[in-house]
């Protein structure tokens, strides 16, 4: 009797390595249905639809362009000005909206969590998917204000580079440490509230030490400090295979790449520990 | 019979209040006990599960060591009081929240229904709210496809299926969630309360629907307060009272067992402290008694006889205006009769400081059976200063006074009797 089989046992608390990624495959239909809901319902709503992805970037590249560049007069390493800040917003908008989104998993959820069991991390990997979606469309934008500037301005200046070709992995780590992140702080916040604040100028001042609007080229010895900012690696790489300027480093890379790696595989345990209980503090 | 469900001690504690002030100073504290390898300190204080009394750790089990084993094909209910531990037995079960002790073990694919329509979204149709409600359940796309026409066949939606369903009436949402929900296919079952939504040609159609599932060798795991459907639906039975699982065995002596547990007061009539369901400790009921004409205290009343109720209740202050209300259920916990002081007349009915007696007289139309009496005290605002339920049993016999004579039938249906005029012509 004591050597039965069974299917599943539930326990008070699993142990601290228990990654769960089969469970994870099973649900794969999910993650699809919700990343449909998601893209589905965020245009239903609204007037303009899908053409509120175009209007975000061009109002904020072009007040960039105003203040920092024709006011602040700083420099955009000899780009043109809207090319260079929407060139950097782009990725950026990726992180941040995909940051934002992921940290609120288990508060905004919390009515299907407190009802229904399924893996958790199929939400946050949802809103990674459904982010990329919208980076997608965004992308598409930026593909077009670069091909005119490519294509009809003869004294641009840009130079794309071979590593042109690396910009899927930017785009695969620029996803993955928005989720390290954002399952980090969902599960802090399920406990202590005080993160959702923490989070929200948090996010917008990052952006600032980012070089989405000074380039690391300015910041003279001190950059070594900025680019242990992994976002300020994989901006500055995008920027370079693109427009020809910025830095690329295989080894700041790396170093993003490791960043990404130990984060998401903390963010993970963490996030499985705070789901198996996190509807009696929520 | 093979063991598909065990449970083994499982328990599982709250904290109680504000959750967010204090609880970091308690996780240091956790920490700090934990990194010199010793217990949890907070594991060992917590009162049991008892609303009535409030312990000052600020932690309580909302289950304390519960064992059980369900076999294949077992249909179980389980009965309790608010706030028992039933719905968090449910929740540990569906996997919606860890215990904090035991394990359960579990053979086959569980699916929990504490909900009908989980997750659906406004914007999106009936049929692709099928298809997502289906994969927050647990089932893959092939799995709902093939399933499909049946879903929609058994909600009775086929119309509206492409529509959007904000644009769908509440009945209609009931319906299509259900409906996914009963085609899952788990080899255990879990339900909540869910067939008290709904009209009642579907509620019918949901206990076919059940009883089919069990027929068909699965197990199913119910939770209702509604104790004719249990009866009809359940075999075996589990009690359970302030977070402890007191008796498990047949349903009908369960049912039996959990009215006779509920009914306390004792024979000159007196209502035991700790028998108030609520109670702010304004007013308090003293004692209950059915007396007959004579004023004496009697448990059973004969046919078309008025029920005499006599009462009292003591006060801390005096209460300007009160509304007193009676209700008289079936065992089954159906309530037949709801009666008041007042009804929203503007005569004040004040209680004074102290022992207030009070009397109710109704004029018993009840056909024979046995009954139970709940009553309450309450402001003329709402607030209940208390509320006793089940406190008294009382039976109405066959036999009748006088001319009128009893109830000659020895068939019953329905439980009140209505006057009425009848007229034949030939």
């Amino acid at each position: 009797m004591s050597e039965e089989k069974w299917d599943l046992v539930i326990k008070p608390k699993s142990s601290w390595i228990d990654l769960r990624f089969k469970e994870l495959w099973k649900y794969r239909d999910l993650l699809l249905l919700f990343v449909k809901r998601d893209f589905v319902a965020v245009y239903k709503q609204t007037v303009l639809g899908p053409l509120w992805f175009f209007i975000q970037p061009i109002l904020t590249t072009a007040m960039f362009a105003l203040i920092f560049g024709y006011f602040g007069q700083i420099s955009t390493d000899g780009m043109p000005k809207l090319l260079f800040y929407l060139t950097g917003l782009t990725l950026w908008n990726y992180f941040s909206d995909c940051l934002t989104k992921t940290s609120e998993t288990f508060i905004k959820n919390q009515n299907i969590f407190g009802k229904v069991f399924f893996p958790r991390l199929i939400v946050p990997l949802s809103i990674t998917v459904s982010s990329l979606l919208k980076f997608g469309i965004q992308f598409i934008l930026f593909a077009l204000v670069w091909c005119y500037y490519y294509f009809f301005t003869t004294d641009s200046g840009i130079n794309p580079t071979q590593e042109i070709l690396v910009v899927p992995l930017l785009i695969i780590m620029m996803a993955g440490l928005s989720l390290g992140f954002g399952i980090i702080f969902s599960s802090i916040t399920t406990k202590y509230k005080d993160m959702n604040f923490l989070l929200a100028f948090g996010v917008q001042l990052l952006m600032y030490a980012s070089s989405v609007v000074i380039p690391i080229s300015l910041m003279g010895k001190y950059a070594w400090i900025f680019k242990l900012n992994p976002m300020v690696n994989i901006i500055e790489a995008f920027k370079y295979a693109f427009l020809g300027v910025g830095e690329f480093s295989w080894f700041w890379l790396g170093y993003s790449f490791a960043f990404m790696c130990i984060l998401l595989f903390f963010g993970i345990i963490i996030f499985n520990r705070v789901e198996k209980s996190f509807m009696d503090t929520v | 019979m093979k063991t598909v469900l065990k449970a083994e001690n499982i328990s599982k504690q709250y904290r109680l209040g504000q959750v967010g002030t204090g609880t970091l100073s308690h996780d240091l504290k956790r920490f700090w006990y934990k990194a010199r390898g010793k217990e949890d300190p907070y594991l060992q204080v917590g009162a049991e599960n008892d609303r009535t009394s409030v312990d000052s750790s600020g932690y309580v089990w909302a289950l304390k060591d519960i064992n059980f084993e369900i076999a294949q094909g077992d249909m179980v209910g389980i009965i309790g009081k608010n706030g028992a531990g039933k719905s968090t037995l449910l929740k540990l079960l569906s996997r919606v929240t860890a215990p904090t002790t035991g394990q359960i073990k579990i053979k086959g694919r569980i699916a929990a229904l504490l909900e009908v329509g989980t997750g659906f979204h406004p914007e999106l149709t009936g049929r692709e709210n099928i298809y997502l409600n289906g994969a927050i359940l647990g089932m893959n796309r092939a799995e709902i496809k093939a399933k499909l026409d049946e879903i929609v066949d058994f909600s009775g939606c086929q119309k509206y299926i492409d529509t959007p369903v904000k644009r769908y009436s509440s009945g209609m949402i009931v319906r299509l969630g259900f409906a996914v929900a009963a085609h899952l296919e788990p080899e255990i079952l879990i339900v909540d309360e869910v067939l008290a939504v709904g009209d009642a040609e579907f509620q019918e159609k949901c206990i076919g629907k059940m009883k089919d599932i069990s027929g068909e060798g699965r197990t199913v795991l119910f939770v209702s307060h509604n104790m004719a459907s249990m009866k009809a639906l359940c075999k075996k039975g589990f009690l359970m009272e302030k977070g402890r699982m007191t008796n498990q065995g047949n349903m009908t002596e369960i049912i039996e067992t959990y009215l006779a547990k509920t009914t306390k007061s004792s024979a000159n009539g007196e209502i035991p402290a700790d028998a108030s369901s609520m109670n702010t400790g304004l007013a308090k009921y003293k004692s209950i008694q059915l007396v007959d004409a004579k004023n004496t205290s009697i448990e059973r009343v004969n046919y078309m006889a008025d029920l005499r109720f006599n009462m009292e209740i003591n006060c801390k202050s005096a209460l300007k205006d009160v509304i007193i209300d009676l209700r008289i259920n079936t065992r089954d916990g159906v309530e037949l009769v709801h009666t008041m002081n007042k009804y929203g007349n503007t005569n004040k009915q004040p209680l004074a400081r102290g022992l207030n007696l009070v009397g109710c007289v109704i004029h018993n139309q009840l056909q024979p059976g046995n009954y139970s009496v709940t009553i309450g005290v309450h402001e003329t605002n709402g607030v209940t200063l208390d509320f006793v339920e089940n406190i008294l049993d009382f039976s109405v016999m066959n036999i009748g006074e006088g001319e009128n004579s009893g109830f000659t039938y020895d068939f019953k249906l329905g439980h009140v009797h209505f006057n009425s005029k009848w007229k034949i012509e030939n």
